[in-house]
């Protein structure tokens, strides 16, 4: 294992590449209207076209594929291109209560309020922060060598795998934050009230998609349970894999608490730039990612429509260049190979023990450190 | 309630079209199908009032969905709408009072409504509704609101007081009045710029000529006739101020009544809200309506002045990121110090942590 230093930029540097990204938000601010309005109006209708398409095939056994397939696009539709960006804000400018951050509630275990608190705002303002952003790892996992190893981490491949199959189930209990329980650091009772939030909403949902849809179909009651239960399951293996793909993809940076301190707004765009990776694809695999696979943008910007991404992203990795910042965008197979060899790697200890007063010298010095497989 | 609406609005289908609701996706299918929402169709458009130069003046009959409560009279609706073209596809929504009489649920009824010149573009509802929205437009409504209604059990003699497109209320009060046969009296006292700005004319001639204990006042003081003032009220309606009276319109006619009433319990007031226009950057002051909380305004975010004056409103990243701290500005101005953007409307929704106000604000805290 080795530490590379990531270009730095200096205080007037930083500066200036704050405000190039500013201009950007400003200009497509301004530019925001009926074309942005009218798209997320017919995503959500194809999305409900697929619901209301998925829950209708399971009258027909032949069909069963088709109706979790289509289930299946309608989740994953609801949660990322819909829920996940409506819950940025990205679409608040339209007035629109159906589609505005306050209002809107997603087809997930995880209640909105709550989502909103830890990935909108602890997640999106300390991205990457080692000990601040809790979504290094949802607590289950070890993504980065500055995480002390330990034994339980052997386990690493495995708890990825569990969380990937439970995801949105995760994601509501990470929350809870049971690590800090665990450590001691937090105390079972400020739960509760997070508690009585998650259990209403996993009741609505298991309510719908485990009784009384199944129950429509009368004797078909257990296939119609196991397609809900399939389509829930793709939407969760789906959305892992993306977002494990935003942030944990080799060469993504992390930063420690003292570097983010009295942090300037262009050492925020840096550090978001910098702790993000994009996946390349086609508009359709975009749009069902809900454009995550434009993470780097969507840091750098998580309240614009998400729609905009693409086109900002050709300004992006120009300004990358200029500056001479890397870039971190890749296939999905590749991104994801480089994630599941990360998980692996960091489920053993560190092979080199790191040479102790050198060491902490460069960190010191280097506001941002890559880390390098050995 | 009828089957379907009963049927449409049972837990079983909301469970069913949980999280999101029903109406989410009985709008997909026809906009006038809803469950709780209430919108509603413009069916009618009529010219009240065109002089060359000026807004014009329009009423527009609307057809709710069977989700309208129905209204009293002098009470007002939220009316929201997409508007198309230049920086659109934003639902704008703005307070219009209803003219027509009392309506019971599921009603049509009618809103009179001036195109107001100074509504930035993209954004000014009552000149869209007034000059482009055609017949046929769906807008959004809230339900009736407002306590300037009149008590169910009238008074033998009331005032109603009204200037420019203020008259809508005491209109509604009169027309319901007439329809249900009130034989008290009715002092009707209404200014307008000119007799060719007088919205409801006609109705209002027939009125003159056949209406029952209808004591009506059309004033035009740009052309000579009185200003209000206590004499002139006094010599019109002695002893006026133990008369109930509804006063409506723009805040020089409002005050001016107040002054004439004192502190007498008889008089209930509505003012117009004009959208602000960018004054200075600090001055004024800021005032959180929730909290009853003022200050002058330091000019700097309206989270740090709440916190300042010991407030704790929710906040996230502080940076206008995570949207944790969105709040209704109910009035004033605010600058968007990230975007440079500013917020004049009345009732919008901004980012407290990177809003300033510029000069007077009010914000739902």
């Amino acid at each position: 294992m080795t530490t590379k230093d990531v270009p730095t930029l200096t205080p007037e540097q930083l500066e200036s590449f704050g405000e190039e990204m500013d201009a950007i938000r400003r200009r497509i601010l301004d530019d925001l209207g009926e074309k942005d309005a009218e798209y997320i109006r017919n995503v959500v209708k194809a999305q409900r076209g697929f619901e209301t398409v998925g829950r209708a095939l399971f009258y027909l056994p032949p069909a069963w594929p088709l109706a979790v397939a289509s289930l299946s696009i309608s989740k994953i539709l609801d949660n990322m291109e819909i829920g996940h960006n409506v819950m940025h804000g990205q679409y608040d400018w339209m007035g629109d209560p159906g589609l505005n951050s306050r209002m809107y509630e997603w087809d997930n275990v995880c209640p909105s309020e709550q989502w909103k608190n830890s990935h909108n705002y602890i997640h999106h303002t300390f991205t990457n922060i080692l000990g601040k952003d809790r979504d290094i790892g949802y607590g289950v996992l070890r993504m980065d060598e500055d995480q002390k190893w330990h034994p339980y981490y052997l386990g690493n491949p495995v708890y990825a795998l569990l969380l990937m199959i439970f995801f949105e189930w995760g994601v509501a209990l990470h929350d809870l934050e049971v690590e800090n329980i665990v450590a001691g650091k937090r105390k079972i009772e400020e739960n509760k009230a997070l508690h009585a939030g998650i259990m209403r909403k996993v009741k609505r949902q298991a309510l719908k998609d485990y009784v009384l849809f199944p129950a429509l179909t009368g004797p078909l009651f257990v296939p119609t349970l196991a397609g809900n239960a399939v389509a829930n399951l793709v939407r969760n293996v789906w959305a892992f894999n993306i977002i494990f793909c935003g942030h944990f993809p080799t060469g993504v940076a992390t930063f420690s608490q003292e570097e983010c301190e009295n942090e300037t707004r262009g050492h925020w765009y840096y550090r978001q730039l910098l702790g993000s990776a994009n996946i390349t694809g086609g508009s359709l695999f975009h749009v069902m990612t809900g454009n995550l696979s434009h993470q780097i943008e969507h840091h750098l910007f998580p309240d614009l429509p998400a729609r905009r991404y693409p086109e900002i992203a050709v300004e992006v990795r120009e300004i990358c260049e200029r500056y001479g910042l890397p870039y971190n965008t890749g296939g999905l197979t590749k991104q994801l190979f480089s994630v599941a060899s990360k998980i692996c790697r960091m489920a053993l200890p560190d092979r080199k023990k790191k040479t102790e007063a050198p060491a902490d010298d460069v960190r010191a010095d280097a506001p941002v450190r890559e880390t390098v497989a050995a | 309630m009828s089957l379907a609406t009963t049927v449409l609005r049972s837990k079983a289908l909301a469970a069913l079209t949980s999280p999101h609701g029903v109406d989410r996706y009985l709008e997909l299918v026809n906009p006038m199908w809803a469950a709780h929402e209430v919108r509603a169709r413009i069916v009618e458009k009529t010219v009240e009032v065109d002089v060359e130069g000026h807004p014009r003046v329009a009423t527009l009959t609307l057809q709710p969905t069977s989700t309208w409560r129905g209204h009293r009279a002098g009470q007002h609706v939220q009316v929201g709408v997409a508007i198309p073209g230049e920086g659109g596809g934003r639902r704008t929504t703005r307070v219009f009072t209803i003219s027509s009489l009392d309506s019971r649920p599921g009603d049509r009824f009618t809103l009179t409504m001036r195109a107001n010149p100074d509504a930035p573009e993209g954004r000014g509802v009552s000149r869209y509704l007034v000059d482009e929205a055609p017949v046929g437009t769906i807008v959004h409504l809230s339900q009736a609101e407002g306590d300037f209604v009149l008590p169910d059990s009238v008074p033998e003699h009331i005032v109603l007081i009204s200037g420019g497109s203020g008259i809508t209320p005491v209109m509604s009060m009169l027309r319901s009045l007439q329809n249900r046969t009130h034989r008290g009296r009715i002092t009707f006292i209404h200014y307008a710029q000119s007799p060719e700005h007088q919205i409801y004319a006609d109705e209002l001639r027939e009125v003159a000529r056949t209406g029952y204990g209808v004591d009506l006042h059309l004033l035009h003081p740009e052309l000579g006739d009185p200003n209000l003032s206590p004499a002139w009220l006094e010599r019109l309606v002695p002893g006026y101020s133990d008369v109930p009276t509804w006063v409506c319109g723009p805040a020089p006619l409002v005050e001016g009544v107040k002054d004439a009433y004192g502190d007498s319990e008889n008089l209930h007031v509505e003012y117009f809200k004009p959208p602000r226009t960018t004054a200075g950057e600090a001055g004024g002051e800021v005032t959180f309506t929730r909290s009853g909380k003022t200050a002058p305004n330091t000019g700097e975010s309206l989270l740090e002045q709440a916190e300042a004056l010991g407030l704790s409103p929710e906040y996230g990243c502080r940076m206008g990121i995570c949207f944790s701290c969105v709040s209704r500005k109910t009035d004033g101005v605010t600058r968007d110090v990230v975007s440079g953007e500013t917020s004049t409307l009345p009732d919008e929704e901004i980012r407290i942590c990177v809003s300033a106000p510029e000069g007077d604000c009010a914000v739902d805290l």
